[in-house]
């Protein structure tokens, strides 16, 4: 599975909705995810991709679509 | 050595229920319930200011530790929405409370501010006698401030809450605390002088599922103890999914995790000790049993304290 469906795949599992979003699309003010469901994808992001991510990288904008996770994946992932 | 003595907390009669705050910014009860788990807050009356409020929750912690004023070596009070730039309200509720000498001292800090007061006057207690810490704030004058923002004025309501710190008897021994602050999270949340309080909700909660947990676990790492071991957890009452999420992080069901915003709402710094006074009213800790606070806020400024029940 390449990162994107990774991705989409921890999306849908913390959102609890089988949805597609687009890859620019925002997750959170399309209504996608909510406040609290940031910090489970973060968590499972970690999980997934193996990354340890410091909270000195825990801004929303860098979490907010699934381009920007793949980028950060992409810069940060071993 | 330091020890806890008493709570005490005050809440003003004006009941908002979710249906009043939500007609004023867009929103109905239920979906206020779901994002926040608040049913309904208090506001203080117009005339009632934060001085009023500590004052009473002031006389009610005294009350329960069985003191007079005269005993106090310190006072000290949190709020961050204290009317005016300065002074603060401790020298003036000291003056309420018949002192004029003893050294009073303010803590500007939202949220977390009567959990640093607490960790500072288990510091100081042994060399300046009983320490009383008050948490008071009238959040409802932050949250009336136009625009009124949906997010903000849904979670807010006004109390005080208070603790008395002994530096030798009281029902629980204070252990430890660990406190940390981050400047670089100060425009996430944030209350200019006149305008409304702006609040990137987002980042709190995305650094304070993380912050709190971490801050509890260290503690109680340090003690050689576990969160299953903790008898209740007394955490500052922001919202109850982050309390729940908390309560995931630590493996611990969410119900050791005392909570009554359902009924007041985030009275912001004073809410840890409302919660506090409300959980001593109806349990008490047994001896060697462990007392878990956790606080997080604007800052940010977060941490934990442990104290064990005293035989």
């Amino acid at each position: 599975m390449d990162k994107s469906a990774q991705i989409v795949a921890i999306i849908q599992k913390v959102s609890g909705k089988a949805l597609t979003p687009d890859s620019a699309e925002s997750l959170f003010d399309s209504g996608l995810l909510d406040s609290f469901a940031l910090p489970d994808m973060v968590g499972e992001i970690e999980k997934v991709f193996s990354l340890k991510i410091p909270d000195s990288d825990l801004t929303p904008r860098k979490f907010d679509t699934i381009e920007r996770i793949e980028q950060y994946i992409e810069e940060h992932g071993n | 050595m330091a020890f806890l003595k008493a709570f005490g907390s005050y809440l003003p009669e004006r009941v908002v229920s979710n249906a009043e705050i939500g007609a004023r910014v867009g929103c109905d009860a239920e979906w206020i319930r779901n994002v926040s788990g608040i049913d309904e807050r208090r506001f203080a009356a117009e005339g009632e200011s934060v001085v009023d409020l500590a004052l009473r929750a002031a006389q009610d912690c005294l009350e329960q530790a069985k003191m007079k004023a005269s005993d106090l070596g310190m006072i000290l009070v949190s709020s961050g929405s204290w009317e005016r730039q300065f002074p603060g309200p401790a020298a003036a509720v000291a003056s309420k409370l018949g002192l004029d000498t003893t050294p009073s001292l303010d803590v500007p800090m939202a949220s977390a501010g009567s959990l640093f007061g607490m960790s500072l006057a288990s510091r100081l207690c042994e060399s300046l006698g009983p320490i009383l810490v008050i948490g008071a704030e009238k959040m409802s004058q932050v949250v009336e401030r136009e625009p009124m923002e949906r997010g903000v004025a849904i979670l807010f309501g006004d109390g005080a809450g208070a603790c008395l710190v002994h530096p030798s008897n009281g029902f629980a021994k204070v252990l430890d605390c660990g406190l940390y602050s981050d400047g670089a999270y100060s425009e996430d949340l944030k209350l200019p002088f006149e305008s409304p309080l702006e609040m990137n909700g987002r980042s709190v909660i995305l650094q304070a599922s993380r912050k709190i947990p971490r801050a509890i676990a260290s503690l109680l790492d340090q003690h050689r103890r576990r969160a299953a071991d903790v008898a209740v957890f007394l955490m500052h009452q922001a919202n109850q999914n982050l309390i729940a999420r908390v309560a995931q992080a630590l493996e611990v069901a969410e119900d050791k995790f005392y909570s009554n915003i359902k009924n007041f709402g985030n009275t912001s710094s004073a809410s840890m000790l409302i919660a506090a006074a409300e959980w001593s009213r109806s349990h008490s800790l047994q001896p060697g049993e462990t007392l878990c606070f956790a606080a997080f806020g604007a800052g940010f400024h977060w941490g934990a304290l442990l104290a064990e029940g005293a035989g």
